[in-house]
């Protein structure tokens, strides 16, 4: 039994490796990894600046007329003004915590629905053949409309702008949890049942980790969805957000204020986007390091 | 009364095309309690769709498979299965991979993590309890899908050519390892191989089955003595003479199977 060809070595090496490096030479590529990311982020930044600085040049040589498109310098001054002096509608942080609060609330019950119910209807047929219809249906509707009605019905308060984040999400969600729910390896759920699992075992401890690789991959789509939602609903109509902020400033023909608005959801979208790949590293901790998804765009 | 016993079983499935293509047919096989048989033929001539009639994965569509003299109804969980392909968990380390049996089977947590200790020191995987299927190597997974089928100590056991995707090495020192497996609870084994030295290697019985729609040929009895160390027993001039005897049952099998599917490769270029 164990003089096998496949030995592993104790220090963890991976098994199919018997010679692997050893790992004090195993720093040095580290190290030039780390190197390499460094030297990258500053040459993104270097980009960033160098769009910026051409931006405010073209501005200032009077070939980009400032009260359409904005400037570098005025959305800077913008920011600074909300973050002393607060908006129009109360403090900078208000508004941010009031569209992070309804886009949270949307992306969660949004996910846990479109979770649910794809698994369900992946794995019972008669379920699906009698709803799939009505999900298409459904589907093809231009979801951004049902805002109008979801202020009408549930007001200006955070109520319809979480609908509406919900109505986003849930079908993005939705169409990977089923497929992924379909998509099943039948020999994983052949071995799981002469094992002994019942159907609900089968399911949560079959079906669900293995559609939960299509399920994330929609995740990091769907807080952007469950966002746009929230700003959207606050555009349509609400006494406080981003969304208001930047309607506001639309009305006021403050170009500086609508590109500050979209600095402040840029930002919060990406702090969400780096959270879930960190969600998704833990959950899909199982996977070889290679597959791990967003890693290939961070 | 026998272990395994299969009536004239005939399994068709249905096509895309709305037909239906028969994979075995008339097939009639028994299998004693205690033994080892193993199962021969050319690929697609029906030996995985025997195993899933034989599990309760599938029905027959004709005859009868049954199993301790009972028809099989549903998926029997006294049957251990091992897959051709890799079927053990992805995202479950090996401790729960070979614990997920008894837990299923009512077992408390502790329980069942004690006996999977048990059986991954019998597999040889003391020390990797902790590791995932993928950071192990063919071999290893393998011995995980083994130690997670006996850890239930199946009454049968069928393993679907289990260590086809293993090198020739590999393959020999886990073929012993099995028959040392095997030889600890005794279940009846069917052991589905296209490899003839494998199955006359390991069996009691070889059945050599046609080329699809599969049925039976032909059954030889082999009497090498036990306990067998596979690496060695292809030098038996008995296992020579035996090989010869059923090489020569199967070569026109295979013939057929593989001229059949050159005649289709040939039409469709
Ligand atoms: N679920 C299925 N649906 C349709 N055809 C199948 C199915 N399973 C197996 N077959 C067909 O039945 C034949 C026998 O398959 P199989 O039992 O897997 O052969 P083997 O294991 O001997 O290679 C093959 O031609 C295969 O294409
Ligand atoms: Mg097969």
């Amino acid at each position: 039994m164990i003089d096998t060809p496949t030995r592993v070595q104790p220090d963890g090496a991976v098994a199919s490796a018997p010679g692997a490096v050893p790992t004090p030479r195993a720093a040095s590529p580290r190290r030039r990894a780390n190197r390499r990311r460094l030297g990258l982020a500053g040459v993104r930044l270097a980009v960033v600046v160098a769009l910026l600085a051409a931006w405010q040049l073209c501005v200032n040589a009077k070939i980009v007329d400032p009260f359409f498109w904005g400037e570098p310098r005025g959305v800077w001054a913008d920011l600074q003004d909300w973050v002393t002096v607060g908006t129009s509608q109360g403090s900078l942080g208000d508004q941010i915590l009031v569209t992070l609060e309804e886009a949270v609330l949307g992306f969660v019950i949004g996910s846990i629905l479109g979770i649910v119910f794809g698994i369900a209807l992946g794995r019972i047929h008669l379920l699906s053949e009698i709803f799939a219809p009505f999900l298409k249906a459904a589907n093809s509707i231009p979801r951004i409309i049902l805002g109008s009605i979801f202020t009408v019905a549930f007001g200006f308060g955070i109520q319809s702008k979480v609908v509406l984040a919900v109505v986003l999400v849930f079908f993005g969600v939705f169409f990977n949890a089923f497929q992924g729910a379909r998509e099943v390896d039948r020999n994983l759920i052949a071995n799981a049942r002469l094992l002994g699992a019942s159907r609900w075992r089968v399911t949560r401890d079959v079906v669900l980790p293995s559609a939960f690789t299509w399920i994330l991959a929609s995740l990091h789509i769907s807080f952007g969805f469950a966002l746009i939602g929230a700003l959207v609903g606050e555009i349509l109509g609400a006494n406080q957000g981003l969304g208001l902020l930047i309607r506001s400033s639309q009305n006021n023909f403050d170009m500086n204020g609508v590109l500050a608005g979209m600095v402040l959801v840029a930002v919060i979208a990406l702090t969400a986007e780096s959270l879930i790949t960190l969600l998704e590293r833990r959950l899909l901790r199982w996977r070889p390091p290679q597959t791990h998804g967003g890693a290939a765009i961070e | 009364m026998a272990a395994i016993e299969l009536r004239n079983v005939t399994k068709k499935f249905a096509t895309a095309d709305g037909g239906t293509y028969t994979a075995i047919e008339d097939l009639s096989l028994t299998v004693e309690d205690g033994q080892f048989c193993a199962v021969v033929g050319p690929t697609g001539c029906g030996k995985s769709t025997t195993l899933t009639l034989v599990s309760g994965l599938e029905r027959p569509s004709r005859g009868e498979a049954l199993v301790h003299g009972e028809p099989v109804r549903g998926i029997d969980t006294g049957t251990g299965f091992v897959f051709q392909q890799d079927a053990v968990f992805p995202w479950r380390t090996v401790l729960d991979n070979v614990a997920a049996g008894p837990l299923y089977r009512g077992r408390s947590r502790a329980e069942a993590a004690a006996l999977a200790r048990d059986w991954l020191r019998r597999v040889g995987l003391s020390g990797f309890e902790d590791r995932y299927p993928h950071q192990l190597s063919g071999g290893m997974r393998k011995r995980v899908a083994l130690a997670q089928s006996l850890i239930n100590q199946p009454r049968i056991l069928l393993m679907d050519e289990p260590f086809s995707a293993l090198d020739v090495q590999t393959r020999a020192i886990m073929s012993t390892e099995l028959l040392h497996l095997w030889d600890q609870t005794r279940p009846a084994v069917v052991f589905v191989t296209h490899d003839l030295e494998e199955a006359i290697a390991l069996a009691d019985k070889v059945v050599v089955l046609t080329a699809g729609p599969g049925t039976v040929k032909a059954e030889f009895e082999i009497d090498l003595p036990r306990p067998r160390v596979v690496q060695e027993i292809r030098l038996d001039p008995r296992f020579t003479r035996l090989y010869g005897e059923i090489w020569e049952a199967l070569r026109a099998e295979v013939a057929e199977a593989y001229a059949r599917t050159t005649r289709v490769a040939g039409v469709a270029s």
